[in-house]
């Protein structure tokens, strides 16, 4: 039982990453029926956005816990910036030209734009694993012989409220009402008089800082971050977005969480060497068996 | 409807299709006379890995180009075949030459295996969807131990051998066993071109060819038709995959070895990639695809970390600006372009 108790602490930790990073996937879909297949190097960006300010401000370990609290809010804050301007720049590049051309055209740009995040990274930061120092003092919550680190319980906190005011703005603000009638149809929402590229820039900024979240908070979890980790990262998150219904929003929460745990117990209970199959075993099962998804009223198989 | 068929093929034919048959030719002739002039085992190393890469291209391209079936897990096909060439080799011997059909029928299976329940979806799920099959594949080969020797792959796999005849005192038959030189690998791999380019021609302009066609132009409109397009769909993931796993084998012979490595996501990129700079749906588009786009890296050796980036921005501007690719079928660049 202490493992099952513990693998869902750790499962729910990621799972609540993959589920800030399937906000903008679920985000983007809605709004332009998009795979952004960049997302997951966005996701990866915003880890190492956050691993510059720590170094450029010497944030150190040690600190006291309301400092280290303020530290994350600087870390969070700029590379949410960083990670916003660079989805709007991404989606002005290489998707809004070919808006209007067919599926395999965007895709095909979207992986483009994939590789050249990567390479850009790698070539700046270099191609190995770079550490990221530890902010927060080590406090564990110790439950018997299950344990809840700090940062874990950061990690669920951040993403919870994050999630909480997005689901606020979309459904109850002005903004939110543009976004939603822009999803629902471009012509209608431009009679309307809403500037539908704005809202799309809009979303493709606010879903690329989710994901920057994301990142940095997988960063200070794992105290590591690679150019080749927003791959894996984003195709589960994309996974997640999938199973609770894309361009759902609270069920890519929902489906974040899910798939969290699913790798969590799965590695727990069966095999951690099959840990990243998990992800795309479930992919493929809602994918053959309810396209719709958990939540969602879109069907997926569109042309 | 017979009329208007025939009608849009000879407008096709009348201006590009009539010195077809002559510039291909004289490309095999040019690259069959190539190893004569240059002798450096080097560029014949280089056009090898090419022509491996252009196989899977043209592979590649009957799902892609001529289906219009979006497929991300492509290495996956040319991880079974070179798999199953290693793994039969090693455990019972079997040689390179019949290891060829078996694999190829093996990829092929596996094909239709995947795409049955996964042509329920369509446009770019289905290619998460493969791309996710891709993944679990390579997974597989990792953590499969006994059978595929996990991280480590299988070493020692036989070199192709042939066996031709002599006249020393009558009929003998001698050896040749393609050992570790390049040039055996280089018109093995030249001569599948030959075969799979003039097989992809033919199967183009074939019953089967047009069906497809129509398949990608409208599913619905082709249905109505009565073209099978279940059928069709499944065909053109068997022969692609089939065409992977013969390029598999000759990549693992050449190699003398497999790892799981080898056939990650990238690879399955960079084979979509050639496709789709090349020209969906053109063969000739397609080889001129691969071979710049595994040349391209050998000649900007010195700048090869910028590869991909270069790679990455080559997909973006050429989706913003051509579509259709260097040598884009006159059709595929209305499908593209309109809408």
């Amino acid at each position: 039982m202490e493992l099952f108790f513990q693998q869902l602490i750790n499962g729910l930790t990621i799972g609540t990453i993959y589920a800030l990073i399937a906000l903008g996937y679920t985000m983007v879909y809605g709004i332009i029926q998009l795979i952004n297949f960049a997302h997951g190097e966005v996701f990866m960006v915003g880890a190492y956005i956050g691993l510059t300010v720590i170094l450029v401000f010497g944030f150190a370990a040690g600190a006291s816990l309301p400092a280290a609290l303020l530290y994350l809010l600087v870390i969070l804050l700029i590379s949410m910036i960083v990670c916003g301007l660079l989805g709007v720049l991404i989606d002005q590049v290489a998707y809004r030209p070919i808006r209007n051309s067919p599926r395999l055209v965007a895709l095909i740009s979207a992986i483009g734009v994939s590789f050249v995040l990567q390479n850009a990274v790698m070539l700046i930061y270099g191609p190995m694993d770079k550490g990221i120092p530890q902010i927060f003092p080590d406090i564990k919550f110790i439950f018997g012989e299950v344990t809840l680190t700090l940062m874990q319980l950061i990690i669920m906190a951040v993403s919870l409220v994050l999630m909480i005011f997005l689901n606020f703005l979309v459904q109850k603000t002005q903004i939110g009402r543009a976004m939603r009638a822009t999803a629902q149809d471009h012509k209608m929402a431009r009679l309307v008089g809403i500037n539908v590229n704005r809202i799309i820039s809009l979303t493709f900024f606010i879903g690329s800082s989710m994901a920057a979240v994301g990142g940095v908070l997988f960063g200070l979890y794992y105290h590591t971050i690679n150019f080749h980790d927003g791959y894996l990262a984003g195709l589960k998150a994309f996974t997640a977005a999938v199973l609770g219904g894309i361009g759902n929003i609270p069920g890519a929460m929902v489906g974040g969480i899910l798939i969290g745990l699913a790798e969590g117990l799965g590695a727990g209970y069966i095999s951690s060497e099959w840990k990243n199959v998990f992800a795309f075993v479930i992919l493929i099962l809602v994918l053959l068996f309810k396209p719709t998804g958990l939540f969602g009223e879109r069907v997926s198989d569109r042309a | 409807m017979n009329h208007r068929k025939t009608e849009v093929r000879h407008q096709k034919s009348d201006k590009k299709y009539m010195s077809l048959p002559v510039l291909c030719l004289l490309i095999s002739v040019f690259f069959f006379l190539f190893p004569f002039v240059d002798q450096s085992a080097y560029h014949l190393d280089v056009l090898t890995t090419a022509g491996i890469y252009i196989l899977l291209a043209l592979g590649l391209n009957i799902i892609v180009g001529y289906a219009g079936l979006l497929h991300l897990g492509y290495a996956a096909f040319f991880a079974i075949g070179a798999y199953t060439y290693a793994s039969l080799n090693i455990a019972y011997g079997v040689p390179f030459w019949a290891a060829i059909p078996i694999a190829a029928i093996v990829s092929c299976i596996c094909g239709f295996l995947v795409g049955l329940p996964v042509l329920r979806v369509k446009g770019d799920y289905l290619a998460i969807v493969t791309l996710g099959f891709g993944e679990i594949v390579r997974i597989v080969f990792n953590n499969l131990d006994p059978i595929t020797g996990g991280p480590n792959g299988l070493l020692g796999i036989d070199n192709p051998a042939i066996v031709y005849p002599v006249f020393e005192n009558g009929l003998v038959w001698k050896k040749f066993d393609f050992g570790v030189q390049s040039w055996p690998y280089y018109f093995l791999v030249l001569i599948s071109v030959v075969l799979i380019a003039y097989f992809s021609l033919r199967l183009d302009h074939s019953r089967v060819g047009r069906a497809w066609i129509a398949v990608r132009e409208d599913e619905v409109a082709a249905g109505c038709m009565g073209i099978p397009v279940p059928q069709m769909k499944l065909l053109a993931f068997g022969v692609g995959s089939a065409i992977a796993g013969i390029a598999g084998t000759i990549y693992a012979a050449k190699q003398g070895s497999v790892t799981p490595d080898s056939f990650d996501f990238i690879l399955s990129v960079m084979i979509l990639a050639m496709v789709v700079v090349g020209g969906m749906g053109s063969v000739l588009g397609v080889i001129l695809g691969g071979l710049v786009l595994s040349i391209l890296p050998e000649l900007l050796r010195e700048f090869s970390i910028y590869r991909m980036l270069i790679f990455g921005l080559l997909m973006i501007l050429m989706m913003i600006f051509r579509p259709q690719g260097f040598l884009g079928n006159v059709r595929r660049k209305y499908e593209l372009t309109q809408r």
